[in-house]
């Protein structure tokens, strides 16, 4: 199986490289066009919500196995401000920096599986997947 | 990484490549603006036939760009909008506002000479 990408994010030209290195593997794995779009579209809104919150943040890329379906894990965590509260962030529209507020609502539609932590003054960590159809 | 700007007659045209940093959307849109006033184009098309993702930065750095030629006379028209990033937009939950949007250049050219024929009918 192949290894993990671990990225270290910090600035825009981190979240580019991020993208390109999750597409990279996600092809590797199989997954059709469409699907590469979607899965480096929602490392994309992950890892500028890393740059935008927390400044520094690390994200992970690994292949996965779910009985004979193959699928690519997304770990993205920060020691940022954290979310106070993270029903409020996943609803489309808010968001406390002038963005869109789509980012954590609209990834989690762009994958299968989404799972989100924070804890206030700790940091977030965000873990996506999304398996081969 | 510059991106250059096209003059094709009454129109300007920018067409963006992959690996825009958020800087290089920043710049582009600052060129694009002021390149309308300083070109007179009735018309600007921003074209991302090359682009493999529209994220939410990249969506509102287009309405902005589009609002702010709006505000300076300019109608612009995003032309080349791939089908998987249609999918992931719409999937994401982005719209781009009151934007025009054409399949391609041709078209997009094509609807800036309507509107203007328009907008000349219009104001006689």
């Amino acid at each position: 199986m192949e290894d993990e990408i671990k990225i270290g994010i910090k600035s825009d030209e981190d979240v580019l490289n991020a993208r390109q290195q999750g597409r990279a593997l996600a092809a590797q794995l199989g997954f059709s066009s469409v699907d590469l779009t979607l899965i480096s579209t929602a490392i994309s809104e992950i890892a500028r919500n890393i740059v935008s919150y927390a400044r520094q943040g690390e994200m992970v890329f690994r292949p996965d196995r779910k009985n004979s379906r193959k699928g690519i894990v997304v770990i993205a965590c920060d020691q940022g401000p954290g979310i106070p509260d993270i029903n409020v962030a996943m609803q489309d529209g808010y968001s406390t920096s002038g963005s869109l507020g789509i980012g954590l609502p609209g990834a989690r539609r762009l994958m299968d599986d989404f799972e989100i932590v924070s804890e206030a003054g700790k940091g977030t960590c965000v873990t996506m997947k999304k398996w081969v159809r | 990484m510059a991106v250059p700007l096209l003059k094709q007659g009454d129109h300007l045209i920018i067409s963006l490549q992959p690996g825009l940093t958020d800087k290089d959307w920043l710049k582009l849109g600052d060129d694009l603006v002021e390149g309308v006033g300083k070109f007179r184009s009735k018309g600007a098309i921003i074209d991302i036939t090359a682009l493999d993702l529209i994220d939410s930065f990249a969506a509102r750095t287009l309405r902005s760009i589009a609002y702010a030629c709006k505000l300076r006379g300019t109608e612009t028209v995003v032309v080349g909008i791939q089908p998987e990033v249609a999918f992931a937009m719409v999937q994401l939950g982005l719209t781009l506002g009151s934007i025009m949007t054409a399949l391609d250049l041709e078209e997009g050219l094509a609807l800036l000479k309507k509107q203007a024929k328009e907008k000349g009918t219009r104001g006689r």
